[in-house]
């Protein structure tokens, strides 16, 4: 990852006849940065990526790749590659013809096209699946063709849209790992659509936070995670404890919360539920702020009980003003 | 001769499946019986009274049929123009599917709905005034004319098998097309076309069938100059004898067996549904 710019969105908007779509949209993403889109669905995360693949016209405001306007240009044009939700190979090819197929119209030599996507077959771990059809392999092994079939073109950005949430959750955060391994090795630069949080938390460099339509804070996964910009990114990411006082709102994760022991702010409560979720605990505890979640470690949870009183403090709070 | 009693059969298969069973033993032997019967016919060279079945079986009426010059001609003129109405109604109707399933304009479902109407008058009426406009044109007992008659019976399967099959490829198929570099036609040579191809060769086969098959409107327009095998058939049914007319009869349908055998992987009640859908 350097500091050199590698795609710039200048000031874009994308209305929808319906008055949906973004608004204003300033980003820039540097050569080899993993950068996620992250927002609720219908908040305009994908109709960013389509955008800049082409296949949507921006209203207003232009995408430029290494310095040039790419906004004018159709999407076979364009120096991006997308891969999408639902995999989308051709059903009528095999895997090895849909691979060639982008090699072929950039009129690379049959050798040269052989020996490249076998490359690239090893490289995510497919060799010897080369005349299977996309309809006899697994979602997974789909997505990763997907990916190798958008990757073999050496594209400048590397756009996903939501690639794995049509997949199980063991593959997803394996493939995960595995994109993200490609994607420092090669030195890619991604733009990555995703839903899911933890998605975008295990992934990126940066993550773009979105709420209908506009970007509520950029930042690193820590920094969005230590100091959201507001309240709706605090609620986003992660579990929050929202205790309302009454000029401002105090927000504490439930890691935070500690019980028993003496800090600053005390609220007295009485415990609610004890769930025991693998490494952690999760104790939910009635007070008079409503339900606060506190998570506590394995072995000190063995103390509580429902319907035991409780004081609860907090080690490290954001506030926001109402 | 034990399985021969329906008493036995009957407590056999329990009540309702053995009336079940006798229907169906009705439905096969009206449906079959027939087609049976004619291939009987038509490889009896002996066959008299007072004999329930034939004497001795053979190819003496093939060879006949295969011996009568306008016969012989009729079969090649039909297939040649089955070949040639099916090519044309490709040309002609697959770009009219493709922008009726991809492009919403105003009035779009009337048009689609505009190809029934051919289907729903008796073709003798519609062709009488058919005939009137052919007069004026000179497209009487023309080769262009019969053609067009044949087309016109197979527009409307021709357009909503296929783009009932266009609507059903999801467009990002299309877009990762365009996205590893193919242009629009390019995209679509390589990917719509090949992915709609069960849609298109299913209507094509019906087309081809259909053709095969038209008599009333040949009858008309063609004669006496273009005679298909349908139309041979009328003069087959009266001049000849069963058995040669037999054997005409399963030259015209051994081609509709062979085609349909080869189909039936895609000729299924899901691709003929999504070409009825009118979204």
């Amino acid at each position: 990852m350097t500091n050199e710019v590698k795609l710039e969105i200048r000031d874009m908007t994308k209305k929808y006849k319906n008055g949906d779509g973004v608004e204003n949209i300033n980003l820039k993403v540097n050569t080899g940065e993993l950068v996620t889109l992250l927002g609720p669905s219908g908040c305009g995360k994908t109709t960013i990526l389509r955008t800049i693949g082409g296949f949507l016209e921006c209203t207003k405001g232009s995408i430029l790749i290494d310095g040039r306007n790419i906004e004018h240009l159709p999407p076979e044009k364009r120096p991006t590659a997308m891969v999408f939700q639902s995999y989308n190979l051709w059903p009528h090819m095999t895997v090895y013809e849909n691979m060639a197929f982008g090699l072929k119209l950039r009129k690379i030599p049959k050798a040269e096209r052989h020996h490249q996507i076998m490359k690239m077959l090893e490289l995510i771990k497919m060799t010897g699946m080369e005349r299977k059809y996309p309809g006899q392999m697994s979602g997974g092994q789909q997505q990763r063709i997907a990916i190798a079939r958008s990757l073999l073109l050496k594209p400048d950005v590397l756009l996903l849209d939501e690639p794995f949430s049509a997949l199980d959750a063991k593959i997803r955060s394996q493939m995960r790992e595995e994109l993200r391994k490609i994607q420092i090795d090669l030195n890619i630069t991604v733009v990555f659509v995703t839903h899911d949080q933890e998605e975008a938390m295990a992934l990126s460099d940066r993550i773009v936070v979105m709420n209908k339509g506009c970007f509520e804070q950029i930042g690193t996964p820590a920094e969005i995670y230590d100091k959201p910009a507001n309240r709706y990114v605090a609620s986003f990411i992660g579990d929050m404890n929202f205790i309302e006082r009454s000029d401002r709102t105090i927000a504490v994760r439930p890691e935070c919360i500690a019980i028993n022991s003496s800090g600053k702010e005390e609220i007295a409560g009485v415990v609610r539920a004890v769930m025991i979720l693998g490494h952690y605990t999760e104790i939910t505890v009635d007070t008079e702020c409503g339900i606060i979640r506190s998570f506590v470690a394995g072995q000190d949870a063995g103390v509580f009980h429902p319907g035991q009183r409780v004081t609860l403090s907090y080690t490290k709070a954001l506030e926001f003003l109402k | 001769m034990m399985l021969l009693s329906p008493k036995r059969w009957y407590y056999m298969m329990g009540r309702k499946k053995f009336f079940e069973f006798l229907i169906l033993a009705v439905f096969i032997l009206f449906f079959y019986g027939p087609l049976i019967h004619m291939f009987m016919l038509a490889f009896a060279s002996k066959y008299e009274v007072p004999w329930v079945l034939p004497t001795k079986f053979g190819f003496e009426w093939w060879k006949y049929v295969l011996n009568q010059r306008s016969l012989v001609s009729s079969i090649s003129l039909s297939f040649t123009i089955a070949a040639i109405v099916t090519a044309l109604s490709l040309v002609i109707c697959l770009p009219a599917a493709f922008v009726l399933a991809r492009y919403d304009f105003p009035g779009r479902k009337l048009v689609m709905l505009s190809f029934l109407i051919g289907n729903a008058f008796p073709h003798l009426g519609l062709y009488t005034s058919i005939g009137i406009i052919y007069y004026k044109l000179n497209l009487m007992g023309t080769f262009l004319g019969v053609l067009l008659i044949h087309m016109l019976g197979s527009i409307m399967l021709m357009i909503w098998l296929p783009a009932g099959a266009f609507r059903s490829i999801p467009r990002q198929q299309e877009e990762a097309a365009r996205d590893v570099g193919a242009g629009p036609v390019r995209t679509f040579f390589h990917v719509t076309l090949p992915m709609a191809w069960p849609g298109i060769a299913v209507a094509a086969m019906f087309t081809f069938i259909a053709s095969l098959g038209e008599n009333q409107g040949t009858l008309l327009v063609g004669l006496p100059k273009y005679r298909t095998m349908p139309v041979e058939m009328y003069g087959v049914i009266l001049d000849y004898p069963a058995t040669a007319g037999a054997v005409f009869a399963l030259i015209l349908i051994i081609p509709n067996l062979i085609l349909l055998l080869l189909m039936r992987k895609y000729v299924g009640p899901e691709t003929i549904s999504k070409g009825f859908k009118m979204n």
